[in-house]
Order: structure tokens, then C-alpha cells, then sequence
């Protein structure tokens, strides 16, 4: 999601009540695509959002339609928060023309590089690397932009991650890492297969500036992004924003959480940001009925985009040849007519 | 004409390109420092010229070397990462295998990814096991990818330009031991097009495909036979993928004979996929079956006699020549 002005003040209720509007966009996509997903609507996995809304959403507040962002495969959250149409990101899921990339590339990789979202990734830490060559191709190319890369705390144990990290150093680059840090690396609770005192602590070990914030509180990685994201595209170079959060949901949705001690969904549910965004929202002047509306035109707004991506039709198969390569293009099947 | 060698010909192939595109650029290890390269210079003098943001010098990280390429394409650059040997390559197959040739196709044409990689292949003597190898089947195999695999200084430069200007990721192999042999290159422009073969020696008798290095020594083949009273056609592929499959099936229905000779080891490699491919589409026109002549699936070893074990000699390529054409 872009913005008109960038020294927009944060912690505004009218600026808070938008960051409110997104969440509450994600959050419905994430619950709309498990139900389609359960009923056989969309196929392979999702891995879903939900619980983690506010760091896409604070941080993305504060980016431009001109800059880039990377994504994890946790992706579909920061993909609407940059800006990506749902409609369209739901025809993806449901494997609908329509779809942002065509219905190629799923769940998984949701991408739109209309908004400058350069894709969702089904490979750990590739986000990083490919980040930093973004930020390059920004430096030679002298544009006004900056990279901003989303990872998990799983990632911090891929040796790419120190990789990119130096390199954005070394070439100071106009680059933000944001770390959202759900406690767990699938199944695993990361801290278990964890040494060292955290991702702050090893961006800090490359001379990055690295700071820490709550993850639930949009306030808050509002506030702090748009104070990194200013120092970045000041020339600061590299910056890394760890965000405390945790993982609702599963791994994947289908995920029975067997690892999980029991009530420990339960009760970090009731740290969940959209909740309290609303509670604060409430205190700083919202009347509660705004506040549900807002709520419920999220949800009839994703409920629309199902129905749309429902009423879209499969695409023709032999688009499956297209957009392989120029030269040496895949040679269709001979013995059912052929592809276009 | 001008004759140079293969590294100083790419090179000025590149610092033309560089010159010719402000958006292309060379990242890798060593590429500033008085080594320009690897070690046969291939980059040396290019930072003077272009300076630090066009030519960068790299930390040891194979996977932000070709991730980084990757970001870049995407981001709007036409970057040409340099990992050394194909054997480094490896520590990178995930940002190439997984990124680079996937990426237009998974989002759906939103993007291309227009680089090259540069990874040298082939046994250079004493290298052993760890630099010696030739993976450009492993990369053939991988759609999304275009592989090139020049053999001379002239196609060395000329095919640099066409995978630079490509959209398409380009897995640009060189052979070590090519790196310091001369040949004649044209002076003009020079472009040399993806996916067009050359007959490098024409004959009637036998066809013999080949690419990189093991072309050259295919021609010293060719000359050998010649004294028998045998004549060759050599096909120096150098593209191989999209291969030129008009050049070589013209040549063997007119031979009736197909030698693919390739350095790889033999199991599984791209000349298993043109002998089998030209035995489905060329088969009334073959006199016997076709053959195919690749090195032991063995490790490449280091003391030299183990190591001529490994090698496909022009001797070695002969014998099979003759058993073919006795066929």
C-alpha cells in the first residue's frame, strides 16, 4: 500500500483505522482460503497469516507502489498489503484465469509486480538473496527505491541469510530485512534448534543497525518502519526490523498442530493484533460500530472475490507451454492435436 | 581478423556489451583485483573502464552471487555473475535451478530474467575431482534455461553478446583449457546466435557431434580420418539447449552415421539425448545405430595416469569412429 505523503505522522487513529481496514482484509482472505481450501476450491497448501497481519501491514504503510518487496512463502498477507488486488490473488489460489500470475504459480508463489511485490518464494531465504540483487539493480539504475525483504526466524538458520546480509553491507544498499519472528520453523519451535541470542543479535554481528518491536502492535511497526524505512531510503543502507509475533494457525492450514502444547493457541490468541488495534482504535474515538463495519466490508469485499474467482473459468491447458523461454520453447504433447 | 585467445576475446566481448547496454553488469569472486578473474584474466582492466557498480567484486557466497543476479534481472538488469567453475555452480543450483528458470513461468510472465552465468567446465590436468567437472547435461535438463557451451574465441565472444541480450537466463559454459588458446575473431560486431550449430569440417562419410573443447579435438579426428580415406562432418553444436537439431539431422541423413562425443561422463549426459533423438526422427536414414562416446561415470582423479583414464582422447574417440563406420 502506498503513500500520498511519506512523513505521514504515525500513530494517527485515521491512519491507524487504514492500517486496521488491511489487516482486517488479510485476516478475511487467510479465513475465506482455508474454508475454499477445506471445501476443494484450491489445491496443494496455503500457509496462512493469520495472528502476524500487523507487521506486513505497518510495514508496507510506509512503502511506495515503486518500491520492492520479497516475500516467504507465507506470502499472501504481504502481498495485500503492498497492494495486490485479493480478487485477482484469489483466482490465483483457485487456480482461475484471472489469477495475478495466471494461475501458474498458486499459493505459494503469489506475486504482482504491478506493486512492486516480487513474489511469494517456495524456497527459504531466496527472498535475500534475490533482495539484495534487487537493491542493485535500484543503485544502477538511479531510481528512487528501496528493498524491503520478509523472512521467518526459521530462515535465520540458512546460510544465505548471512550471505545476503553482509552483502547488503559490504555494498550498502537500500535494503530493510524485516524478520517476523512466530516462534516456530514448521513443526519445530525455533528456539530448539536455535544458538545465540536471536536475530537481532546476528544482524547486529554484520555492524546492521537492528532493532526490535512488538509484532501485534501495528502501532508500533508502523512507527518503527517508518523510521527505518526513512533512515533506508536516506542512504542509511541496510537496516533490520525484528517483529515479535506468533503463528496462529498451522504451518500449512491442514497442519493438526500435534507439537503444540494444548491452550497455547488459545492463549496467545488473545495477543492478536486485530483485536488489539479495534480495543485502541475504541480509545482513541472510533465508536465501535465503525469499527465492525470496517470489519465486515473486509469480509463481504473477500466473500466477493471468492465468488468471482469461483464464477472465473479454468485456463485453456496449452497455456502450460507458455512463458517457459524464448529460445528451445517445451514441444507439446503430439497425440491430442497440440498446443497454440 | 583479429587472433586472440578465448579469455581476452569474451572479455572484450563483455566490455563491448558493457559499453553497448548501461544496464548490463559482471558480479563475482576476484573480478577487480589484479587477478581479473579466475586466473586467466578474464576481467582484468574491465574496473578501470567501468568502475566498482558495473563490475563487482564479490564476497565467497555462491548463493547471493547468483540470487543476486537473479533480483537484478527481475529489478530491470541485465547482470552476468561469474561462479568460477561449474563446480561452485553447485553451491548455487537452488537460486538457479529453483529462481532463474522459474521465475517467468511461476508468476505467470510478469517478469524475465535476462542473465548469464558463467561456470567453467571441463578437466584442466591436476585438477582432480572437485574442479574438473562438466554439468551442462544437469543444466540442459532444466527447463527455463538456455545452455551454451562455445568452443573457439570468436564463438566465445559472439555467443556472450546474443545470451547477454537474451531474455532468457543463460548458462554460459567455457572449457579451462579454451581459456588460453588462440583463434582468429572477426573484428566487426561478431554476434554468433543462439541455437545454431557450426560444421566446422565438412565429409560424407560420418558425423560427429560435438561441443567446447571436445569439438577441437574432434577436428583433430577428423583430420586423422582423413588420411584413411574417411571424411567427417563435425558439428560443433555449441549451443545445447535449444540444440540445433536441422544442422545435425541434414548431416546425418547425408552421412547416415551419428557420433555424439562429449568430456561429461557418459550416463545420463546430453549426448544420450541427441543420439536418441536422432535415432526417433532420422532413423531410416541411419546405416547403424548411432553411438555415443562419454567418460567413465567416475570421479575425476588427480595423478596423471589415472586421470588419461577419465579423458575422452582423440585416440579413444577414433577407435569408437572406426567401430562405427565398420558397423
Amino acid at each position: 500500500m502506498s503513500n500520498e505523503n511519506d512523513t505521514q505522522r504515525t500513530n494517527e487513529p485515521a491512519r491507524i483505522f487504514e492500517l486496521y481496514k488491511t489487516m482486517c482484509l488479510i485476516r478475511a482472505f487467510e479465513e475465506r482460503s482455508e474454508d475454499e481450501f477445506d471445501a476443494g476450491f484450491i489445491n496443494g497448501s496455503i500457509h496462512q497469516y493469520i495472528g502476524e497481519e500487523a507487521i506486513g501491514t505497518g510495514v508496507c504503510a510506509n512503502l511506495r507502489d515503486t518500491d520492492y518487496i520479497l516475500s516467504n512463502h507465507r506470502g499472501h498477507g504481504h502481498s495485500i498489503a503492498k497492494g495486490a488486488d485479493p480478487e485477482s490473488m484469489m483466482k490465483e489460489l483457485m487456480g482461475r484465469v484471472g489469477g495475478t500470475s495466471g494461475a501458474k504459480g498458486g499459493s505459494m508463489h503469489i506475486a504482482d509486480f504491478s506493486v512492486g511485490m516480487l513474489g511469494a518464494n517456495g524456497v527459504l531465504a531466496d527472498g535475500l538473496t534475490m533482495g539484495v540483487g534487487a537493491a542493485q539493480a535500484i543503485c544502477l539504475r538511479g531510481v528512487d527505491a528501496i528493498v524491503t525483504v520478509f523472512v521467518g526466524d526459521g530462515t535465520t538458520n540458512r546460510g544465505p541469510f548471512y550471505e545476503a546480509l553482509n552483502w547488503a553491507m559490504v555494498y550498502e544498499l537500500p535494503i530493510l530485512f524485516v524478520c517476523e519472528n512466530n516462534g516456530y520453523a514448521s513443526s519445530t519451535v525455533t528456539r530448539s534448534i536455535t544458538a545465540g541470542e536471536g536475530p537481532v543479535a546476528r544482524a547486529k554481528a554484520f555492524g546492521m543497525p537492528a532493532f526490535d518491536v512488538d509484532g501485534n502492535d501495528v502501532n508500533a511497526v508502523d512507527a518503527l518502519a517508518a523510521d527505518l524505512i526513512a533512515r533506508v531510503r536516506g542512504g542509511g543502507g541496510p537496516h533490520f526490523l525484528h517483529a515479535r509475533t506468533y503463528r496462529v494457525k498451522g504451518h500449512i492450514s491442514r497442519d493438526k498442530m500435534l507439537y503444540r502444547p494444548e491452550g497455547e493457541t488459545e492463549e496467545r490468541f488473545k495477543d492478536e493484533p486485530i483485536g488489539r488495534c479495534a480495543a485502541w482504535l475504541i480509545a482513541n474515538g472510533f465508536e465501535e460500530a465503525e469499527i465492525v463495519s470496517a470489519r465486515d466490508a473486509a469480509y463481504a469485499q473477500i466473500d466477493a472475490a471468492v465468488a468471482a474467482a469461483k464464477d472465473a473459468s479454468f485456463p485453456n491447458k496449452n497455456l502450460a507451454y507458455a512463458d517457459v523461454q524464448d529460445f528451445g520453447p517445451p514441444e507439446p504433447w503430439q497425440q491430442d492435436g497440440g498446443a497454440a | 581478423m583479429t587472433e586472440m585467445t578465448f579469455a581476452d576475446a569474451v572479455r572484450e566481448g563483455l566490455a563491448e556489451e558493457l559499453r553497448r547496454d548501461p544496464l548490463v553488469w559482471a558480479l563475482g569472486e576476484d573480478l577487480s583485483t589484479a587477478h581479473g578473474g579466475t586466473s586467466a584474466n578474464q576481467y582484468v582492466g574491465l574496473i578501470d573502464e567501468f568502475g566498482p557498480k558495473r563490475i563487482v567484486n564479490t564476497p565467497i557466497s555462491e548463493n547471493t552471487i547468483m540470487g543476486a543476479a537473479v533480483g537484478a534481472a527481475v529489478a530491470g538488469t541485465r547482470p552476468v555473475a561469474d561462479l568460477r567453475m561449474a563446480d561452485f555452480g553447485m553451491c548455487a543450483v537452488d537460486e538457479l535451478v529453483n529462481q532463474a528458470a522459474k521465475i517467468r513461468y511461476m508468476f505467470g510472465g510478469q517478469a524475465r530474467v535476462p542473465l548469464v552465468v558463467r561456470q567453467a567446465i571441463g578437466v584442466r590436468k591436476g585438477a582432480a575431482a572437485q574442479h574438473s567437472q562438466s554439468t551442462e547435461a544437469w543444466y540442459v535438463h532444466t527447463p527455463g534455461l538456455v545452455v551454451v557451451a562455445p568452443g573457439t574465441p570468436a564463438d566465445g565472444r559472439g555467443l556472450l553478446k546474443s545470451a547477454i541480450r537474451a531474455d532468457d537466463p543463460v548458462v554460459y559454459m567455457e572449457h579451462k583449457d579454451l581459456w588460453l588458446a588462440s583463434g582468429d575473431v572477426p573484428d566487426d560486431e561478431g554476434v554468433v546466435p543462439i541455437g545454431v550449430a557450426k560444421t566446422v569440417r565438412e565429409g560424407s562419410d560420418l558425423t560427429i557431434v560435438s561441443w567446447s573443447k571436445m569439438a577441437r579435438l574432434c577436428e583433430e579426428v577428423a583430420d586423422t580420418l582423413a588420411g584413411d580415406g574417411v571424411s567427417v562432418d563435425v558439428i560443433d553444436l555449441r549451443t545445447l539447449w535449444p540444440w540445433d537439431k536441422d544442422a545435425v539431422y541434414a548431416s546425418v541423413c547425408k552421412t547416415g552415421r551419428l557420433l555424439v562425443a562429449q568430456e561429461a561422463v557418459q550416463v545420463g549426459g546430453f549426448a544420450a539425448e541427441i543420439a536418441t533423438d536422432v535415432t526417433e526422427n532420422c532413423f531410416d536414414a541411419l546405416k547403424t545405430h548411432a553411438r555415443r562416446i562419454g567418460a567413465p561415470r567416475m570421479p575425476v582423479p588427480y595423478a596423471e595416469p589415472m586421470e588419461n583414464e577419465f579423458r575422452v582422447t582423440p585416440e579413444r574417440i577414433i577407435a569408437r569412429a572406426r567401430e562405427l563406420l565398420a558397423a
